[in-house]
């Protein structure tokens, strides 16, 4: 079991010439039954109700938070973010952006929030209101197009991020990411400087992890990469995980959402 | 040994669609600030990791990196990382292919998870088939079943052995010296193996007697 358990890749089953068949196709049944009954579900209904929730010094609720779309519209958001907001004059994944509206509408401290651990307090609370924003995107297709000079910006910020070599073992992301039917173990690594590549990543997460049973948003992803990575820890929220985010959904423009995930 | 050129003809692809210049100055200041604004220590990883050196440079730009005009620097990196490699201090190439495989199991290290008195291991399971026993090995760099045997290694003592023996170290140590954007982590040069450690991993390709060559 665990074996196959850590056979069982994220999100990604390209046919490799080297994966045994027998074991492919083994994870993909097993997929297919967890998919039934993706424990995400119950992320997403904790994250509707926080939403909906008055909370924090200024008792609110998220109701009024605009994602892109206007205040309160959620479903459809998360297929076009990250994007940019002229309130904060940036752009936002829909993390960074949630962090804006626990502090603009409920008075939480969004600094405070950052330096939370994951799946704690605050921003536990936040990661399961992306799962059930990301929830409302799926089926829907990614729509992200740099437009605004910020976003074309972030977009070549991401890029750069994406082949940045650094640390002691010299990795960047396309170390691991940027070439075809490759694997680390067993595990299958996408291909993210693809477009086919880039959505097998970007339009499945959040996702839930049966290995571990956590719910992880796409922050909390990157950070592990950077972690495996060697490298200090990116900031939770910070642009270099917003520009590398907004670099995977541009290349993943018009795939379609499948969050929330469930991986090995 | 060498590592797949087409991660950095994929990557050159892409970027070509890319829109600013590749070395537009003020794009570079940006990229700085936000790499500053960005990251912040953790444990053993501080945050001098950042700062690159010139090979890293290079091999961070896909397009640069593979590019004609970047051959003489690519070159000249590859001369001085090869100038890099500590040859072992008793003249022992070879240690225990036992403690070896252990070494090659291991992915441990130098994470801001890992403790900085924590053994490192090679991780090389990770990206290499090696023993053949062990199935579950990544496919990032090429296999090395049968590593000794297939370059003819009958005793790796001998003087026919040694530029394949001395090849070997070489690149464990400093996988920079003979390819400038090979993907592969400089075991020796960035301290991620030591002197022994190094010794019991060519152990386990070299040595006839070990698993890797029967």
């Amino acid at each position: 079991m665990k074996l196959f358990l850590v056979a069982l890749c994220a999100g990604v089953l390209a046919t490799n010439a080297v994966a045994q068949p027998s074991t492919a196709d083994a994870i993909a049944k097993y997929r297919e039954m967890i998919a039934e009954g993706n424990p995400a579900e119950l992320y997403e209904a904790k994250g509707e109700s926080i939403w909906k929730k008055a909370d924090g010094p200024k008792n609110a609720s998220l109701e009024k938070c605009d994602l892109g779309l206007g205040a309160g519209v959620v479903k459809g958001a998360y297929a076009q973010m990250p994007r940019y907001f002229a309130d904060t004059d940036r752009v936002q994944d829909v993390e960074s952006r949630l962090m804006t509206c626990m502090e603009t509408l409920q008075g939480f401290n969004a600094a405070e929030i950052a330096k939370t651990p994951f799946r704690r307090g605050k921003k536990g609370d936040l990661e399961a209101v992306a799962t059930y924003i990301a929830g409302l995107s799926k089926g829907m297709p990614v729509n992200v197009v740099p437009k605004h000079p910020k976003e074309k910006e972030i977009m070549e910020l991401g890029r750069r991020a994406f082949f940045m070599q650094g640390g002691p073992y010299d990795f960047s992301c396309a170390t691991c990411h940027g070439a075809e039917d490759q694997r680390i173990r067993l595990q299958d690594l996408p291909n993210i400087t693809t477009a086919e590549g880039a959505s097998k990543g970007w339009t499945t997460w959040p996702a839930y992890r049966v290995g571990n049973g956590q719910m992880w948003p796409m922050q909390h992803r990157l950070n592990d990469c950077y972690r495996q990575q060697r490298w200090p820890e990116p900031i939770y929220g910070s642009e270099v995980t917003v520009a590398l985010s907004y670099f995977m959904a541009n290349l993943s423009n018009g795939a379609t959402m499948a969050t929330p995930g469930i991986k090995r | 040994m060498m590592m797949k050129t087409t991660t950095m003809l994929l990557a050159g692809l892409l970027a070509g669609c890319a829109m600013p210049a590749a070395n537009d100055a003020k794009m570079d200041a940006r990229f700085d600030a936000m790499l500053k604004t960005s990251f912040e220590a953790k444990g053993i990883a501080t945050l001098d990791r950042l700062q690159q050196d010139e090979t890293q440079k290079l091999c961070s730009d896909p397009v640069q990196a593979v590019s004609k005009e970047a051959a003489p620097m690519r070159a000249k990196l590859e001369k001085k990382n090869l100038e890099t490699v500590k040859w072992p201090s008793n003249g022992k190439y070879l240690g225990d292919w036992k403690e070896g495989e252990k070494i090659a199991q291991s992915g441990r290290g130098m994470t801001w998870s890992d403790k900085a008195d924590a053994a490192n291991g090679g991780n090389c399971y990770n990206c290499h088939m090696i023993d053949k026993a062990e199935i579950s090995f990544g496919t990032i760099g090429p296999s090395l079943w049968n590593y000794g045997k297939l370059r003819g290694v009958t005793d790796p003592t001998s003087a026919a052995a040694q530029p394949v023996v001395q090849y070997t170290w070489g690149k464990i140590w400093n996988a920079k010296a003979y390819n400038a954007c090979s993907n592969m982590p400089r075991a020796g040069h960035m301290g991620i193996l030591n002197e022994s450690q190094i010794q019991d991993v060519m152990a386990l390709l070299l040595d006839p007697k070990s698993p890797v060559n029967q």
